[in-house]
């Protein structure tokens, strides 16, 4: 433990590992809160919402159509919100859009938000303006097709790093994150849908639920000393009143059939249960890549594993 | 892409340039690193790099503490119970200094300091490069790895990304610095300032293949003398990086200089990402149009 040496207290006491005074091996993420996971839940938020939106349109149900509509226009403008202000030169915001590039999920992110934004604006509009129906509607159904796209890619974004928590969890965190987007927008839902109408949204936030809690559980077990920041501090809180917070929203929307007010309840529980769960994610990341052992233990091992 | 000994990796050719001169590198041969810090005053001087002020870290010698947006070199410092030994047979034949240094400072106990002059890798498969969505950073014709700061739009997203922990944000500007491999002076003919002012030639700079000759022969004459810890880092095209341009010759594990034991280029798994975030949502379009089912119209 000769690297442990001068006089700072190891971050870790108890696993056998060496590192230089116990400092971090990566530059931490300098991603803002709450501008980051604000916006991982507010684009989950908005491009399901999208989905569901088209769902009620399709199903002529335009009273909760709209609010969805509206609801992921909101979302979306609130998160390029977010985006803009975590940008340390946000006039350069356009420089994003100068090249395209698969290789970077945030270059990609930019080009989805700049496909979808424009048409959950139109399909918005349309829909409260109750103009131009036909064009609402192809922007309602783009809408839709885009949507899955954004409440998806920001998985990506957070595992293309070198962030041990996420990068190690990239099989996972995508079905998490479509699942937690499909967990609020179900709640939006069922904060504007009528008793008779609240039957889809109720559906999807059992869906979203169990998926979300799927993947999180596997994602635990594949990863192992890495999943540590996900149970334990501010993460592990997050996440598990995420869980939590998921579960009392689906027996509320299960048990609201006849109660507005215990619908409302679900739903409010439903969208905190989403937040909670993008910012568990975020701080566990950040959490493991200020942690030298999340990063050096995990490639220790795996030299082990390949030598003969 | 897979890159072997036989055919070595070509970054720059494989960046757009047809004609392009040699890739150039750093070695870093840490057995003769004094800790003089010459190469990261020279660094901030060519450069024009802010000062950070002056902190203690109260952990060591070290008061830089790591690299970052204002720190392009930083010599680390290791304190070990740990016998010294004779790394260099090759220089100062006719003077021991270990003996001397020995004599002079002894406190009975085996007590040795490491000291490694830290960089950008410059690495063959560079993850900063790869995830920064403007195009900011661009790979030289040298090989090397460079930031535009007129294009940087202070995203952040390469600083997570560096399995190396290298490239930071500068906190007036927003923006993400880091080293440049001196890509003003290298157009001149002249080398990077770091090497330029190393007293002990710890840091050296020329045509990577070479470099890593060179390096490949100082291993077996410190292992010949007894230094059985001496091992090149960065040094294996094979790596998860495709290998540095910027590569050690380290007396200890990586991890005990703050360095990772087996970086990988994070881009390394995103075509296995991008399919499942395109499973993830079809998965989402399914699922919601399935909880629609049975429920009716109107």
């Amino acid at each position: 433990m000769a690297g442990r040496r001068g006089g700072e207290q190891p971050v870790v006491p108890d696993t056998e590992f060496t590192s230089y005074y116990g400092t971090p091996v990566l530059n931490p993420p300098v991603w803002k809160t709450p501008d980051i996971p604000g916006y991982l839940f507010l684009g989950g938020l908005a491009g399901a919402s999208s989905v569901l939106a088209a769902g009620y349109h399709r199903a002529g149900r335009h009273g909760v159509a709209t609010v969805a509509k509206t609801g992921a226009l909101g979302a979306v403008t609130l998160s390029v919100g977010a985006l803009v202000h975590d940008l340390g030169r946000p006039e350069r915001f356009l420089n994003m859009l100068r090249v395209f590039k698969p290789s970077s999920p945030m270059n990609i992110g930019s080009w989805i938000l700049t496909g979808y934004g424009p048409l959950a604006g139109v399909s918005a509009l349309s829909a409260v303006s109750g103009k131009l129906p036909r064009i609402g509607a192809a922007a309602t159904a783009g809408a839709a097709l885009t949507g899955p796209a954004l409440a998806a890619y920001t998985a990506a974004l957070l595992s293309d790093t070198a962030v041990p928590a996420w990068h190690e969890g990239h099989r996972e965190l995508p079905y998490l994150f479509v699942g937690s987007g499909a967990v609020a927008a179900a709640g939006l839902g069922l904060l504007a849908a009528p008793a008779r109408a609240v039957a889809p949204a109720r559906n999807l936030a059992v869906a979203g639920t169990a998926l979300e809690l799927a993947a999180f559980r596997r994602m635990e077990r594949r990863l192992g000393m890495v999943a540590e920041p996900y149970r334990g501090g501010g993460a592990g809180r997050l996440v598990r009143a995420g869980d939590a917070l998921s579960v009392a929203g689906v027996a509320c929307a299960a048990l609201g059939r006849r109660s507005r007010l215990l619908r409302g309840l679900g739903g409010a529980a439903l969208l905190a249960a989403s937040a909670c769960t993008k910012w568990g994610v975020f701080k566990a990341g950040q959490a493991s890549a200020a942690d030298p052992k999340y990063t050096v233990i995990p490639q220790r091992q795996r030299i082990r594993a390949e030598e003969p | 892409m897979r890159t072997t000994r036989a055919q070595p990796a070509d970054p720059a050719g494989d960046s757009g340039y047809p004609d392009h001169p040699p890739r150039m590198g750093f070695f870093t041969d840490t057995s003769v690193c004094i800790g003089c810090k010459a190469c990261e005053v020279a660094c901030k001087e060519w450069n024009a790099i802010p000062a950070e002020g002056l902190d203690l870290t109260g952990m060591s010698y070290d008061n830089t503490g790591g690299l970052g947006a204002n720190t392009w070199r930083h010599v680390a410092f290791i304190e070990q119970n740990k016998p010294v030994t004779r790394p260099d047979p090759g220089l100062h034949q006719d003077q021991d200094v270990f003996t001397m240094a020995e004599r002079g400072t002894s406190t009975g106990e085996d007590f040795r300091w490491l000291m490694s002059s830290d960089v950008c890798k410059h690495c063959t498969h560079a993850a900063c490069l790869d995830v920064c969505p403007t195009g900011s950073l661009f790979r030289t014709e040298f090989g090397a790895v460079v930031v535009q700061e007129d294009i940087c739009n202070g995203c952040g997203y390469c600083i997570p990304a560096c399995p190396y922990g290298v490239i930071d944000q500068r906190k007036e500007d927003g923006r993400a610095w880091k080293c440049t491999l001196c890509y003003d002076r290298l157009g001149d003919g002249l080398e990077p300032a770091c090497a330029k002012a190393c007293p002990t030639d710890s840091i050296q700079f020329g045509p990577l293949e070479e470099l890593r000759e060179r390096a490949g022969r100082r291993v077996e004459e410190l292992h010949e003398a007894g230094v059985a810890d001496a091992r090149l880092y960065g040094a294996d095209p094979d790596d998860g990086v495709g290998g540095d341009g910027a590569f050690f010759l380290l007396l200890d594990e990586p991890e005990v200089y703050g360095l990772p034991p087996d970086p990988v280029v994070t881009t390394r798994d995103l075509p296995r990402m991008w399919r499942h975030v395109a499973g993830a949502a079809a998965a989402l379009l399914a699922g919601t149009a399935a909880a629609f089912l049975g429920t009716g119209r109107g």
